[in-house]
């Protein structure tokens, strides 16, 4: 086949840009007022957590000497004394510990999250894709993984093995995967019979490039949108264990924890040791709902 | 006569349905959608596949290229037969057979460029081609094709149906295939669009000397594209042969009946003609009738029809029926009168 | 006076990417028993058409102009006034029966229902009457199978069980809309039949909508060809067919491979359908004719009647095209 002269100048001119499906989807997720606002939300909630420590005046081990054991007359907020959340019962500074919560609480949310997206994503991709028996192995151990009480078994670890950071991500990331790799196997059982599946097959792509290349670019969309959904989830599962006195350790904190302890102090009147924590968690969590319905309307416009 | 490209004989798949519910012990009720096809296909052919939906016909261009497992022969010219080779033996066959799939859109996917997807089966065949090698062969074939080369990043979803179409035939033309499956690579295109890729179809396939497979339930376009027809029914050849010779001269009662249900663009003609009904449903696959599959509709079948399954005659014009014949001289029929 | 009287119907839709117009100005009649088909390929409207005239526009969809029903306006009216209508004067299949058969009840319950809610039928007499129409549109054993449940008809017994319930309250409009198209061609032949006998026992009016100038040829008195949701053609049957007037119905039956004729190439319409986000000013199909000039692209001239019964819309004269 030669290349005749017209057919060389047309192949010389510029080559268009194709607007991708990513595109497509940026538009409309910008367009979608709740979902922005909720991005602009996460954002100043990260900053402030990341960076807030800078316009700390105590380090949220310091205890205050001059509030400590009169947290309810003198530890509300103040500017004066650069308690701008006030101070927690024993003294500490509530704004500095309420920004380490958040970082914590954050990190269990995005940590348990990625594991979910990577371990689940590939398992389930795999599973769905090379079916047979292998699906049935792979999706019977799934089913027993859920089948086992999650909480009890990292209170369990937690116990044997110590509060410790690692054990609670440890922990959290154990189970966090097993519903996206049920939601990736399904998803992928759709895909695997598109037509442009079978054409790749049909060419002898190997089978690993085929998930790689046509399976999991096209989950995308549902697993972003899930793990979006998994970050609030995570939150409260470290919330709920922290509240139980298992979660992070002293001088250590997370929101879970702070609310709990907020909680418990209320009876003394020091109502701002609840609602500051409250206020960053449920900004949070309100957020991460928000950016997650945002991305499913964006990335699955016909499901709407 | 010349060596056949690809020798079909006695192919046949069966799929072993379990229903929800049943023990891993209970023996799994067999589809039988295609049962001992034979056909021979020669280079620069055409042949055209026809039949009613679950005939089998996409069955058996899916087992020609093993992406259903399958028994019987499929010998390539070479001598091999594709049926018994490996998944890695079969790659290197994969080259020379390119399949055209239904429906334009989602045969593409959707988050891959049309360079990317044109060049996939490249890649896949001739790996240490250079970038700036098989870009340029992209752009070539996409003007073979009749899309814009400067289209090259765009999205399937940026096309309309018929461009779409084109992007898939481009991708089974960049490793210049010897054969070309096309399954119903028009049925979901408008009538305009529909004549544009049957015509760059037969143009391509003129000038590149490819043989063809087409698969379609459109009699019109099988007969328009075809230099041979086979007709299927349950997954069993029923009639086979040149494309003017079955058009003109059908000898088996479903390929008559069939061809009589055609809707004809002309008034005159439409009114004048007439359509042999065929009673009652298709038959289940899982449970086909005993001796020929046809005779629980057929206005022909006797006694005998229910004992013997009738063989393929050999020759040109092959029938796979006891009482073949041209449509006036039914039996039945001339009791009947 | 016309029993169907459509003046003037536009149909848009609001979708994100901007205001899609489906129907462009369209104006159609239709006296009693007479059988109209509407032919047009995927995106010329004539789904949306049907769907404006019977008030089942989706969510975001707006209908202008007109659609008198027996000299009575239904375009956008009141549920009372629409539902009465749209039960027992005008009735509708569509392409996929499954969507209007509800899978969880026996055909049976779902026929008699509209009997007895809108005839007022006892139940018994109302099974008698379904059992009676299934055997008008040739359900073999049909007092037996009326107690099954849909899924388990196959395609074709399923097109027929949703002919009998529209059929139930004896419409005076039936609108086909491809009734035919999910089926194969022996079926196909099958309703096809059934749908013509049952028009002429019936005296009703039919409208079929489809993409197929075979199925047309065979079945309808008068065509018209929709393209970009206008109307280029509009014919006695016969003459459209001997003699098409418009490029478009030109183009269109040069594209269709015969299956009763030796075949050259195709003349195939080069380029794609328009964009019906943003619909041409002029003639929608200017852009893929051959006899399109400037000012096709800047206006269409309305539908003239350039012989008896037979109306066109193009610019170029019946001289300049031959």
């Amino acid at each position: 086949m030669a290349i005749d002269a017209s057919a060389m100048g047309r192949l010389a001119e510029g080559e268009v840009k194709g607007r991708s499906l990513w595109a497509d989807a940026r538009r409309r997720f910008f367009r979608n007022k709740a979902a922005v606002a909720g991005v602009v939300t996460l954002l100043l909630i990260t900053l402030l957590a990341l960076f807030g420590d800078a316009l700390a005046q105590w380090s949220n081990e310091e205890i205050d000497f001059a509030v400590m054991g009169q947290a309810a007359q003198l530890g509300q907020p103040s500017i004066a004394n650069g308690h701008y959340f006030g101070t927690d019962d024993l003294g500490r500074d509530l704004y500095s510990r309420t920004l380490q919560g958040t970082r914590i609480s954050l990190m269990v949310g995005i940590v348990g999250s990625l594991i979910a997206v990577i371990v689940g994503t590939l398992y389930g991709a795999v599973s769905g894709y090379v079916g047979g028996r292998t699906d049935q192995i792979m999706m019977r151990i799934v089913d027993i993984l859920l089948a086992v009480p999650f909480m009890f078994v990292v209170i369990l670890l937690l116990v044997m093995f110590g509060r410790s950071l690692f054990m609670l991500f440890f922990g959290i990331g154990l189970m966090s995967w097993l519903n996206m790799a049920r939601i990736v196997r399904g998803q992928t059982l759709s895909l695997k019979h598109k037509e442009y599946v079978e054409a790749a097959q049909a060419t002898g792509v190997p089978t690993f490039t085929i998930i790689l290349r046509h399976i999991v670019p096209n989950l995308v969309g549902i697993v972003a949108v899930y793990a979006t959904l998994l970050v609030p989830e995570m939150i409260l599962i470290e919330s709920f264990i922290s509240f139980l006195g298992l979660g992070v350790q002293e001088p250590l904190t997370s929101l879970g924890a702070l609310i709990s302890e907020g909680a418990r102090t209320i009876y003394y009147g020091t109502t701002w040791q609840l609602l500051w924590p409250l206020a960053f968690f449920i900004a949070t969590l309100f957020s991460f709902f928000f950016v997650g319905d945002g991305l499913r309307d964006a990335l699955d416009p016909k499901d709407r | 006569m010349t060596k056949p490209l690809l020798s079909v004989a006695d192919l046949r798949v069966t799929f072993e349905l379990t229903r929800a519910g049943d023990m891993p012990w209970t023996a799994p009720r067999l589809l039988h959608a295609v049962s001992g096809v034979s056909f021979d296909l020669f280079p620069g052919e055409t042949l055209g596949i026809v039949g009613e939906s679950g005939c089998g016909k996409s069955t058996l261009a899916r087992a020609l290229v093993q992406m259903v497992p399958a028994t019987g022969r499929a010998v390539w010219t070479d001598g091999t037969d594709l049926l018994s080779l490996t998944r890695a033996q079969m790659l290197k066959y994969r080259a020379d057979i390119q399949m055209v799939f239904q429906d334009p859109l989602a045969s593409l996917n959707p988050r891959m460029t049309v360079g990317q997807i044109i060049a996939e089966p490249l890649r896949t065949h001739h790996r240490g081609l250079a970038d700036a090698e098989v870009k340029a062969r992209v752009k070539e074939m996409m003007d073979r094709v009749g899309l814009l080369p400067n289209q090259i990043n765009r999205y399937p979803h940026e096309f309309s149906g018929g461009q779409c179409q084109r992007i898939g035939i481009a991708r089974a033309l960049i490793v210049r295939p010897k054969l070309l499956i096309c399954d119903e690579p028009v049925s979901a295109l408008d009538v305009s669009i529909q004549a544009q890729v049957i015509n760059l179809l037969a143009e391509l396939q003129r000038d590149l000397g490819l043989a063809m497979i087409f698969i379609a339930h459109d009699l019109s376009v099988v007969k328009h594209i075809s230099d041979r027809v086979m007709v299927l029914y349950l997954g069993r050849t029923m009639e086979i042969a040149e494309s003017g010779a079955l058009y003109a001269d059908p000898q088996h009662p479903y390929t008559q009946a069939l061809l009589s249900a055609v809707p004809i663009p002309d008034p005159a003609a439409e009114r004048a003609k007439r359509i042999i009904p065929l009673d009652g449903d298709l038959p289940s696959p899982m449970n086909p009738p005993s001796g020929c599959v046809f005779r629980t509709r057929c206005p022909r079948a006797e006694a005998v029809c229910a004992e013997t399954v009738p063989v393929l005659s050999a020759g040109a014009h092959g029938v796979a029926c006891h009482f073949p014949g041209p449509l006036i001289r039914t039996r039945r029929m001339a009791e009947r009168a | 006076m016309a029993m169907l009287d459509i003046r003037n119907l536009s149909v848009r839709f609001d979708t994100p990417d901007g205001t899609v117009t489906a129907v462009n100005g369209v104006s159609l009649s239709l006296d009693r028993g007479e059988t109209l088909g509407i032919v047009g390929e995927s995106g010329s409207g004539k789904s949306q058409l049907a769907f404006a005239v019977m008030g089942l526009l989706a969510k975001n969809g707006r209908a202008t102009g007109s659609v008198a029903f027996d000299g009575r306006e239904i375009l956008n009216a009141p549920p009372a006034v629409i539902n009465p209508i749209r039960a027992q004067k005008i009735a509708m299949v569509f392409q996929d029966p499954m969507t209007s058969l509800n899978p969880y009840m026996r055909v049976s319950d779902q026929m008699a229902e509209v009997l007895v809610h809108h005839k007022g039928m006892s139940k018994a007499q109302a099974l008698a009457e379904c059992v009676r129409m299934l055997d008008a549109v040739k359900i073999p054993d049909a007092a037996g199978r009326v107690r099954l449940f849909p899924h388990e008809f196959s395609g074709g017994m399923r097109q027929r069980v949703m002919i009998a319930m529209s059929l139930l309250c004896r419409p005076e409009l039936l609108i086909a809309d491809e009734p035919t198209t999910a089926l194969d061609v022996t079926v196909q032949a099958q309703i096809m039949t059934l749908l013509g006998d049952l028009r002429r026992d019936l005296g009703m009016a039919t409208i079929l909508i489809t993409h197929d100038l075979g199925v047309v040829a065979g079945f309808c008195e008068r065509v018209i060809v929709l393209y970009g949701g206008q109307i280029m053609e509009q014919s006695p049957t016969d003459p459209l067919f001997a003699t098409p007037a418009h490029p478009y119905t030109r183009g269109l039956l040069g594209a269709i491979p015969r299956v009763d004729q030796e075949g050259e190439e195709l003349s195939a319409i080069p380029g794609s359908p328009p964009n019906m986000t943003r619909p041409p000013k002029g003639c929608p199909f200017a852009p893929r004719c051959a006899h399109a000039g400037e000012d096709c692209l800047d206006h269409l001239d309305p539908l003239t009647e350039f012989a008896p019964g037979r109306f066109r819309a193009c610019n170029r004269s019946l001289e300049e095209l031959a």
